[in-house]
């Protein structure tokens, strides 16, 4: 978490701990420093106080806008085949539509043009995505929807996005946005849902009327202070952050490819075909990888699996992830990957390098002085797969 | 010495004494649990809360805790072939097959490549080591959790490297340690069965009948009478007796012979079960090159009952006949295994054809 996030959040989880919705001058005082926090929130993201609901996450800010505009108003789902699942779940849950994107994980526009029709009432593309870094082409897309789709709302999940995108801009046209404070230096356990005026949703949580009727419960005052706080010093930070981390993502990536043979840097963009939004507005995150944000790097290293190369870098106190784990903690190959065209075997041998806006110069150079060994030593050990059993001649003497 | 060891952990009471063991004699231990099968929440094998009891365990233990997810091998090595051994009409044992396959053979690679030296499992077995430096498997100090019959496929290299902390107790201390150590697996019962096929989730019929077409077939006698018949002849087992809708008057008859193609079973009374001799195909010699003495001890399943035998070699290249000492028994059906021991060692096992 940033410093200043915790010490915003610490009087609110002491002294300050009243409940925002009470009468009194301390409830008062908590209502304000949520009011506050609420024009942080509008302000980072583009959008009025009034639009801001505050949830207990990403997953929940996603399935509200999702699963609240599928109960109020029906009709069809539309989402992109690399959305995180708590979009694709709900989706599939409602007997949505899925769109394929390309092998750079951009969304197929032609496909999505032929997803759209005036039964949709709900199309879900994430800014950036959270595994390999894709940003799509939200203009455009927003574009098409109220071209083929007018009755359908628009929402992004720009949980990956604040700390490396201008979201406040490239979400203008969308009309629900989540966001997950973890995500950019707040708390786990806290997010944001923009609900623009013009899209309306049923509530999930109800009771107590908070949030104007749009997600009932006690707000989590700390929690939001703290992400109003992180929110602020992501987005001021934001063209420093992305310049800097940007350089040691490109330092860190270049040098493994460089180092290590035969890997792969996950979805090349397809040049040509990059969407001119991309270039036309503010995407200071599109360094030099061009479409990726930058604290996003993906590799997929044939040869390994990357949940043992895991277990080497931790010993040498490097922690990177791979695909998706589930709730027994086993990792799976991840749908992203599938999703761009990534064989399943290729997909075990995956490892996302996610930087942060604290990460250092040191911590990569501990990651191009571990890996590259790590990687040999996994590739050496791989040889298959002579069973441990002896032979199958007989010792017997006597018996035989 | 100490020694960086890997203990497969499943969650149950066995390998977390085990673990719980080499930390008490100074290893550097760390837990790992292999999610073989069944979604992100599955019951039955590998469900969340096995991987939970692990991880709460190795977290007592002040250990590492990693989930392994090998289930594709798991898939292409002991269920599409369990599947298709019963396809066939066999009889097969995927718990062995999963050792052979899993957890001496993935794993210990992957322990390999990680750097560790060894791999230890909850298993009450022992691996005994010979003057002249040669190991085997031998029977675990408690006869009725005896499991050497199951990791008879252990050869020269795989035991080198295995520990097996809980074979020289009884169920009893192991429990009593776990109990000791307040392990919250200590009352958890003993896993049952074959691990990827719940009751709750309908059974073997309804795993099958998922994955394969089951054939209803006709029952005959040795003359070739029909008496009866049955809903699928893929589950059905060479020496079973109920559920072939036979109870009743007269002699209890088996099923003494399935032939899957032809979508018959022969059944018959209990001698016609009997057979002087059974043949071996898939042999493995356990880990030592030391000469064997006999008698030899055979024993055909998990807690069967060891009858001397004599061996000679099978017809077909690498197979060996075994002939029962004691006269014929009862058949060993297509596909099970069978170990032969020396005393409480197995010298070998392979798979009855």
């Amino acid at each position: 978490m940033r410093p200043e996030a915790i010490e915003a959040m610490l009087p609110w989880l002491t002294e300050r701990h009243a409940n925002p919705s009470g009468a009194h001058r301390l409830a008062r005082d908590a209502r304000r420093a949520l009011d506050d926090a609420r024009e942080v929130m509008a302000c980072a993201l583009g959008a009025a106080p009034g639009e801001i609901v505050f949830t207990s996450g990403g997953t929940e800010a996603d399935n509200l806008a999702v699963l609240g505009t599928a109960d109020r108003h029906g009709g069809v789902l539309v989402c992109a085949a690399t959305e995180h699942h708590a979009v694709l779940e709900p989706v599939e849950g409602r007997g949505g539509r899925v769109v394929r994107v390309r092998a750079d994980g951009v969304i197929d526009l032609d496909a999505l043009t032929e997803a759209l029709d005036d039964d949709v009432t709900l199309v879900s593309v994430m800014l950036a995505n959270n595994e390999v870094g894709t940003v799509q082409p939200i203009a455009a897309i927003a574009d098409l929807v109220r071209d083929r789709a007018p009755a359908a709302v628009l929402h992004t999940d720009a949980v990956q996005a604040l700390s490396w995108l201008d979201v406040a801009t490239l979400a203008a046209p969308v009309d629900l946005i989540s966001v997950s404070a973890h995500k950019f230096g707040g708390p786990k356990g806290v997010g944001a849902l923009v609900v623009r005026d013009r899209a309306t949703l049923a509530a999930r949580q109800i009771g107590g009327g908070q949030e104007r009727e749009r997600r009932g419960g006690t707000q989590n005052v700390a929690g939001i202070v703290a992400m109003a706080t992180a929110a602020a010093a992501a987005v001021e930070q934001r063209p420093a952050t992305v310049e800097r981390i940007g350089a040691r993502r490109d330092r860190l990536v270049d040098g493994l490819l460089a180092a290590v043979p035969d890997l792969i840097e996950t979805g090349r963009p397809d040049r040509d075909l990059t969407d001119r939004d991309l270039t036309d507005r503010d995407l200071g995150a599109v360094v030099d990888r061009s479409g990726r944000i930058a604290g996003t790097g993906h590799l997929c290293i044939p040869g390994i699996e990357s949940e043992a190369l895991l277990f080497l870098l931790e010993e040498r106190e490097v922690y990177a992830s791979a695909g998706s784990s589930c709730s027994s903690g086993a990792m799976e190959p991840s749908h992203v990957l599938a999703a761009m065209g990534i064989a399943r075997q290729l997909a075990f041998g995956s490892l996302r390098l996610s930087l942060g806006w604290s990460s250092t110069d040191a911590e990569v150079d501990l990651a191009l002085e571990v890996l590259p060994p790590a990687i040999e030593r996994l590739r050496r050990f791989a040889e298959p797969t002579q069973p441990t059993t002896a032979s199958t001649t007989a010792p017997i003497s006597g018996g035989v | 010495m100490a020694a960086r060891v890997l203990v497969a952990l499943s969650g149950g009471v066995d390998s977390s004494v085990a673990a719980a063991r080499l930390v008490e004699d100074g290893h550097d231990v760390t837990g790992v649990t292999m999610k073989l099968w069944g979604g992100a929440s599955d019951t039955g094998c590998c469900s969340v809360a096995d991987v939970d009891d692990a991880r709460r365990v190795a977290q007592q233990l002040d250990i590492e805790h990693l989930v392994f997810n090998f289930g594709d091998d798991f898939m292409a090595r002991v269920v599409e072939p369990y599947v298709e051994a019963h396809e066939r009409g066999d009889t097969p044992n995927p718990c062995i097959e999963c050792n052979r396959h899993l957890k001496f053979d993935r794993l210990l690679r992957r322990a390999d490549a990680l750097g560790f030296d060894a791999v230890a499992t909850g298993h009450h077995a022992r691996v005994v080591e010979h003057p002249d430096g040669s190991r085997r498997i031998a029977r675990g100090a408690d006869p009725a959790k005896d499991q050497s019959y199951v990791l008879y496929m252990l050869g020269a290299d795989a035991l080198a490297r295995v520990l097996l902390p809980v074979g020289t107790l009884t169920k009893a201390e192991v429990r009593a340690e776990a109990t000791r150590l307040g392990l919250r697996t200590a009352d958890k019962p003993d896993s049952q069965d074959v691990c990827f096929i719940t009751a709750t989730g309908g059974g073997r019929r309804t795993f099958l009948g998922d994955r394969i077409e089951l054939h209803p077939g006709r029952l005959v006698d040795r003359a070739g009478v029909e008496v009866g018949e049955v809903e699928a002849v893929e589950l059905v087992t060479v020496g079973q007796r109920k559920g072939l809708g036979l109870a009743g008057a007269g002699e209890p008859r088996y099923a003494v012979d399935v032939d899957v193609a032809a979508r018959v079973v022969t059944v018959g009374p209990a001698d016609d079960l009997l057979d002087p001799s059974v043949v071996l195909g898939d042999l493995v010699w356990s880990g030592t090159d030391t000469a064997v003495s006999v008698p030899l001890l055979a024993q055909c399943s998990a807690h069967g009952v060891p009858r001397e035998v004599t061996v000679a070699p099978g017809a077909e290249a690498g197979s060996i006949e075994l002939t029962w000492t004691d006269g014929p028994q009862r058949r060993i059906a297509r596909g099970q295994s069978v170990v032969l021991y020396a005393g409480d060692e197995v010298v070998a096992g392979g798979i009855a054809t």
